[in-house]
């Protein structure tokens, strides 16, 4: 690989130079039909549970089951808004609270694991100090080791500090994220010189001073691909929320849209949440998805930091 | 970057360099303050937690006895467990299903779209990746509904074809019910990747094949591929740890799929249950740290097998 990860991040960024052009070219055109059929297809399967999740959003328990226009059209009661109003207020606002509790968890997490993968990445792509080949050799090896051989442990010991049903015990596991600072180290190692850096220092800075002033600035595109993926990494944990956190108030969305699947599974009529399991499915993906189609030119250019080296 | 040259004047170069160097030495330890953070969080939540596990595995809890030394009984028991060992070879076999498959596919949709440039494959484009921003959880509900006998589309699509609709979340079919919950969730993840490093390829390569008269295909097959070698690897081993630690989608469907998926359908959910339902916390710490070694042992075999290919080190 010759490829440095910069220009890559640049390319993705602009997506534009030469290549563009010349995809434009005619006879392309015609040759391309089948595999244009073959992209609609995979894009219909690939959306095809989010328009049932689009369509189920809108109807009652009721409507789920015999609903006038089956399962992937609305139904002819549009039930949405009642979805909506019950999600707000069914057990005293819960779902609220479970929102509200994984934007803490995503966000405090995401956040906290960024700035520590930051310094990280950082230190191992610009200092020699002593010990820095085995302490990133045991850093790639602890990429490999699965989260979840961490989280019954991890339980015990919390559960020995009282931490447990805490937000720390999902926050604090969450701000450990191997993987970013590898991808950190990867991007510093290429988008900032060496020779800035000394120049900086002889010209007087310090070494605190010259990251704030000049390493930070330029690790921009990293620094928000590496906060993106940990963000939705904290969204998404289930594992861990559900291993630690047994108090409902506490619960992370996706954990308490378990619960409420279990409990309808099992119940009797009048505890039937059918319509708020699939209406909260639906409204806790919406932020992220919007995140996603708003930072597409960091995810797209900086997935593939990882994957060069 | 502009400040570089301009800070550096060919005449001072050499003496910077020099004084970088001297400096270097002192400001070396900089590197431990800027790291320090992130080795007490790494030492905290992963060295202590492993360790812990570790020492809970070689250990027995008992009513009577109380904690007690057990050196390896509860790894014997492991691997001696029918339960355990029918778990490994599950997701031994979900592995063997699921890499090809996801990665394959990623591998075909990003070349696709390497080539195709249209407003139709830019929306593909984010379509096949959109699953990657739904929550696993939420994506198994989901899947869970659609399968469903009583909700889902599945079954209308069946009696539509006049074909007995199998039941998708029964003994028989959900192996394949959570191969495709599992690849709808992660291809296009896997595709983003590999389809930047296809970004990343200088195109005058595709020039000098197009003169040599190298069809499509043979400059996929032949430049393309080979190029991204080490994209594909690096998705196998993620693709191969996570399939390993599966987990929350059986754990999602087994209420829906009661007699499918017991409590020992994965080594994960074994280990899960043991210590959340029956409070075996010893046992299901060796559980946990000999399906962990096996997810690192594996991927480090696979990262030395395709060593040559992927030319990572």
């Amino acid at each position: 690989m010759t490829t440095t990860p910069a220009p890559l991040l640049d390319d993705a960024v602009t997506a534009s130079g030469p290549r563009r052009k010349r995809a434009a070219a005619k006879p392309r055109r015609e040759r391309s039909v089948g595999l244009h059929i073959l992209l609609a297809v995979a894009s219909l399967y690939f959306l095809l549970p989010l328009w049932w999740l689009i369509v189920a959003g809108t109807k009652s328990t009721q409507g789920l089951f015999t609903g006038s226009g089956g399962p992937l059209w609305f139904d002819s009661n549009f039930a949405l808004f009642d979805n909506l109003q019950q999600l707000a207020t069914y057990n005293n606002g819960i779902y609220l609270r479970w929102l509200g509790n994984s934007f803490l968890y995503a966000t405090a997490g995401g956040v906290g694991a960024t700035v520590l993968a930051v310094l990280a990445g950082y230190a191992f792509a610009k200092y020699r100090f002593r010990g820095r080949t085995v302490s990133f050799m045991v850093l790639l090896a602890s990429v490999m080791v699965p989260a979840t051989a961490l989280v019954i442990p991890t339980y015990v010991l919390f559960n020995n500090l009282g931490l447990t049903n805490t937000v720390w015990a999902v926050i604090l596991p969450s701000l450990l994220s191997p993987f970013g600072v590898y991808l950190m180290r990867v991007y510093v190692q290429d988008a900032i010189p060496d020779e800035l850096l000394d120049a900086a220092r002889v010209d007087g800075s310090g070494e605190i001073r010259t990251f704030f002033t000049i390493a930070l600035p330029l690790m921009r595109p990293a620094v928000v691909t590496v906060l993106l993926l940990s963000v939705v990494g904290g969204w998404n944990n289930y594992f861990l929320p559900l291993a630690m956190i047994s108090d409902q108030t506490l619960l992370p969305v996706t954990v308490g849209l378990n619960a409420w699947q279990v409990q309808s599974n099992s119940a009797t009529a009048n505890s039937l949440v059918w319509n708020l399991v699939t209406s909260g499915s639906l409204v806790s993906v919406i932020p992220l998805i919007i995140a996603f189609l708003m930072l597409q030119k960091y995810w797209q250019g900086g997935l593939s930091l990882g994957s060069l080296k | 970057m502009s400040a570089t040259s301009e800070l550096e004047t060919p005449a001072r170069l050499p003496a910077a360099l020099k004084r970088g160097t001297s400096l270097e030495r002192k400001t070396a330890r900089f590197g431990w303050v800027f790291l320090a953070p992130f080795a007490i969080v790494f030492l905290v939540f992963l060295v202590l937690p492993l360790g812990y596990a570790f020492w809970m595995s070689l250990h027995t809890n008992t009513l009577a006895g109380g904690e007690k030394f057990a050196g390896l009984a509860n790894y014997v028991k492991a691997f001696t467990d029918q339960r355990f060992l029918s778990g490994m070879t599950r997701v031994a076999g979900f592995a063997v299903v699921f890499v090809p498959l996801q990665i394959g596919l990623a591998l075909i949709f990003a070349l696709l779209l390497d080539d195709v440039r249209t407003r139709l494959s830019r929306f593909s484009r984010l379509l096949i990746f959109a699953p990657y921003a739904i929550p696993g959880v939420i994506g198994a509900l989901m899947w869970g509904f659609l399968y469903s006998p009583s909700f889902g589309p599945l079954v209308s699509f069946f009696d539509f074809l006049n074909v007995q609709a199998p039941d998708l979340l029964g003994r028989n079919s959900i192996f394949w019910s959570l191969t495709n919950i599992v690849t709808w969730q992660w291809t296009g993840y896997y595709m983003i990747i590999i389809y930047a490093s296809l970004q990343s390829i200088d195109p005058s390569i595709y020039e000098a094949a197009r003169i040599d008269g190298a069809t499509k295909l043979q400059t996929a097959l032949q430049i393309k591929i080979p190029i991204v070698t080490s994209s594909l690897v690096l998705t196998m081993v993620f693709a191969l740890i996570g399939t390993l630690q599966f987990f929350t989608e059986p754990q999602v469907l087994a209420p829906l799929a009661g007699n499918a998926i017991d409590a020992a359908y994965t080594p994960n959910l074994y280990a899960y249950n043991l210590a959340f339902s029956y409070q075996q916390f010893n046992y299901a710490s060796a559980i946990s740290f000999a399906l962990g070694l096996m997810v690192f042992l594996a991927s480090i075999i696979f990262l030395i097998a395709t060593r040559k290919k992927s030319g990572l080190n």
